[in-house]
């Protein structure tokens, strides 16, 4: 197992260096480069560029840039943001409590749902709520994102929804914020908590979806198991049996599929945010596109592989912490 | 002399027969699944939308009637009748043209991934070895880069270095082509490592065929299940990527049509026509939709792993 865990460990570090070499080579056909921003900038002469271009060591050969940012990079000096004229490590920690926020949140939601439907859905196969459960997943799995939002938007914020109490004069309103993370004016708890309600509901719905598929299929499995036939002879009860042995069993994979999700927690959600005008990384690095700043999207993308391929990692490694039954050789 | 074994052409038919057989058993199962069939018929209308586009509607698309510019025409009026955008344009044909546009980047970004994907598996699987081991990190390397901010700096870049009309049809289907090879290269690798084991291909290479003759003729055609399953999925998340980036400005570039940018014109506007975001989204779902039920249909037809 240490053994394992070395090779991986050593496997990784290429992997990780080809993807910043790739992401490099990406980066570099972008014209102008770093420099881009002041192009734009009438005041700004031909030899002003030339003569910043020789400054930031942009005139020298590729590999060298290359090896001078790897070095940076490893260091913790990640660049400088012309968009938000702060270093770019900044720029980033200033958004994930946003982020972290907002996926952390959906990531709860949709667990505790997904859990939930898988789980009955496995228990009463082709019964009415698995067929209710199968058709919701399919659904969410297809429902682009971004019209989600959008008819959200429409029904609880354009529109807004309200009912009548019937027999009087009462009228509830369903209201809800469509952008930001608190009201210019207000904050507190339950602003921030009626602002998250629309894309924690958007980013829910397809990882609901995922969750369900992947509980369904992981419990069917356990259930046809020698063990759990052994625990009903025993003559424990249903549920006990479903949740002692069945759950800590069929929850073995949906924990390694739930490293694989969390750099996005980091990384945030591009359209959502970008939607919902939520202060988070993912529309970060969106203006950061539209601004054309070239440290904070190389800071980004780098950071976002670097995350899916250490929770990759850690996904293998849980596996055969958690099931004693892996071996590795 | 050693005892004479079955001949490669007996080896060959054997196979064949089985082939043929599972064939048969794939389409019954297929038809057996009533959800893949009625997506397959729903995917077919909708196919028939965008072939016949100019047929079903005397409107041009990108034609902008003055008179209902800024006061869009709410559905049912004047002929237009899912009514017209905000610069007056009938929201129907640019439907019908926008779904032309969807439907043929995500065909052709699929065809060019299940060609790359092929190639790079294909030589990977058969080869081993050090070509397997760079082709197979070259994968890992793809698939740790996360896709939809990978796309857009892509397409970010094209847009910078010319202008933005160049982000058009044919340099969105490559960005999206080249940058989606990776699952079908895997599926096609997996086969391969263990179709090189097996007899018939051992025969083959007795009698001197060569690696080409090999791949082509022996391999490729038994390997084509799961490359048909993931094409077909892969067809749905093209055109949600696609519409994605169009919608965020950095797709197919207005006043072309494709569901995306529809969508994005829309939200633009939802104060005064809120009916403009609801057509385009509801194509891009019920196209995706149709294509996972086919999909999963297919895969419970043709994946010998879940029978």
């Amino acid at each position: 197992m240490l053994i394992y865990t070395i090779r991986r460990l050593l496997q990784a570090i290429p992997l990780m260096l080809f993807i910043s070499i790739i992401l490099f080579t990406i980066l570099h056909f972008m014209p102008g480069g770093p420099l881009a921003p002041y192009m734009q900038n009438p005041h700004i002469t031909a030899a002003d560029i030339a003569r910043l271009r020789h400054n930031f060591g942009l005139d020298r050969p590729a590999y060298v840039q290359y090896l001078a940012w790897l070095g940076a990079y490893v260091r913790g000096d990640w660049g400088w943001s012309t968009m938000n004229s702060t270093p770019v490590t900044v720029a980033i920690l200033q958004r994930l409590p946003a982020t972290i926020e907002l996926m952390g949140v959906s990531l709860a939601v949709s667990l505790v749902i997904g859990l939930a439907f898988g789980i009955l859905a496995a228990v009463k196969p082709y019964s009415l709520w698995d067929y209710f459960v199968t058709t919701f997943a399919f659904f969410g799995m297809s429902m682009p994102t971004f019209w989600f939002a959008i008819i959200l938007q429409i029904v609880f914020a354009v529109a807004g929804v309200h009912f009548r109490i019937p027999f009087s004069d009462y009228r509830i309103d369903f209201n809800l914020p469509s952008a930001g993370r608190y009201d210019t004016d207000g904050g507190g708890f339950v602003d921030g908590l009626r602002h998250l309600i629309l894309p924690v509901t958007v980013l829910s719905l397809i990882q609901i979806a995922t969750w369900s598929r992947f509980t369904r299929a992981s419990m069917q499995e356990v259930l046809h198991t020698d063990y759990m036939r052994t625990a009903a002879a025993k003559g424990l009860g249903f549920w006990k049996i479903i949740f002692k042995h069945g759950l800590k069993n069929a929850l073995m994979p949906v924990v390694t599929v739930l490293a694989l999700t969390l750099p996005g927690v980091v990384g945030g959600a591009l359209i959502t945010e970008t939607i919902f005008a939520w202060p988070g990384a993912g529309r970060l690095f969106y203006t950061a596109l539209q601004q054309q700043d070239f440290s904070l999207l190389m800071g980004y993308l780098v950071l976002i592989s670097v995350l899916v391929v250490i929770f990759n990692l850690v996904a293998d490694l849980a596996y055969g912490w958690l099931d004693p039954r892996v071996k590795y050789d | 002399m050693p005892a004479p074994g079955p001949g490669v052409s007996q080896l060959q038919a054997a196979q064949e027969a089985e082939f043929s057989r599972e064939r048969h058993q794939a389409w019954r199962k297929f038809r057996r699944h009533y959800l893949a069939l009625a997506g397959a018929g729903a995917l077919i209308l909708i196919a028939i939308g965008a072939i016949f586009a100019p047929l079903l509607t005397h409107f041009d698309p990108n034609a902008i009637d003055a008179q209902w510019q800024g006061t869009p025409l709410a559905p049912g009026q004047f002929g237009h009748w899912l009514g017209t955008d905000n610069l007056g344009r009938d929201l129907w044909a640019r439907m019908l043209f926008g779904g032309r546009i969807s439907l043929t980047v995500a065909i052709f970004a699929v065809l060019i991934e299940v060609v790359l994907g092929t190639i790079i598996g294909a030589v990977a699987g058969y080869y081993g070895g050090w070509i397997d081991w760079l082709m197979m990190r070259l994968t890992d390397t793809f698939l740790s880069i996360p896709l939809l901010p990978l796309l857009l700096v892509l397409t970010g870049i094209v847009a910078a270095s010319s202008t933005k009309a160049a982000l058009n049809f044919t340099s969105i289907v490559l960005i999206i082509g080249m940058l989606s090879w990776m699952p079908v290269a895997r599926l096609v690798r997996a086969s391969f490592l263990s179709l090189r084991e097996k007899e018939f291909c051992e025969a083959a290479r007795a009698i001197g065929s060569n690696d080409n003759r090999i791949i082509m003729k022996h391999l490729l055609p038994n390997a084509i299940a799961p490359i048909v399953v993931q094409a077909t999925l892969d067809v749905a998340n093209v055109i949600i990527l696609e519409s994605a980036l169009s919608f965020l400005g950095f797709g197919i570039q207005p006043p072309t049509a494709s569901w995306g940018n529809m969508l994005s014109d829309a939200q633009e506007n939802v104060s005064i026509a809120w009916w403009a975001a609801v057509y385009p989204g509801l194509c891009i779902f019920a196209t995706v939709l149709a294509i996972n039920y086919m999909g999963d249909g297919l895969r419970d037809a043709l994946d010998p792993n879940v029978r």
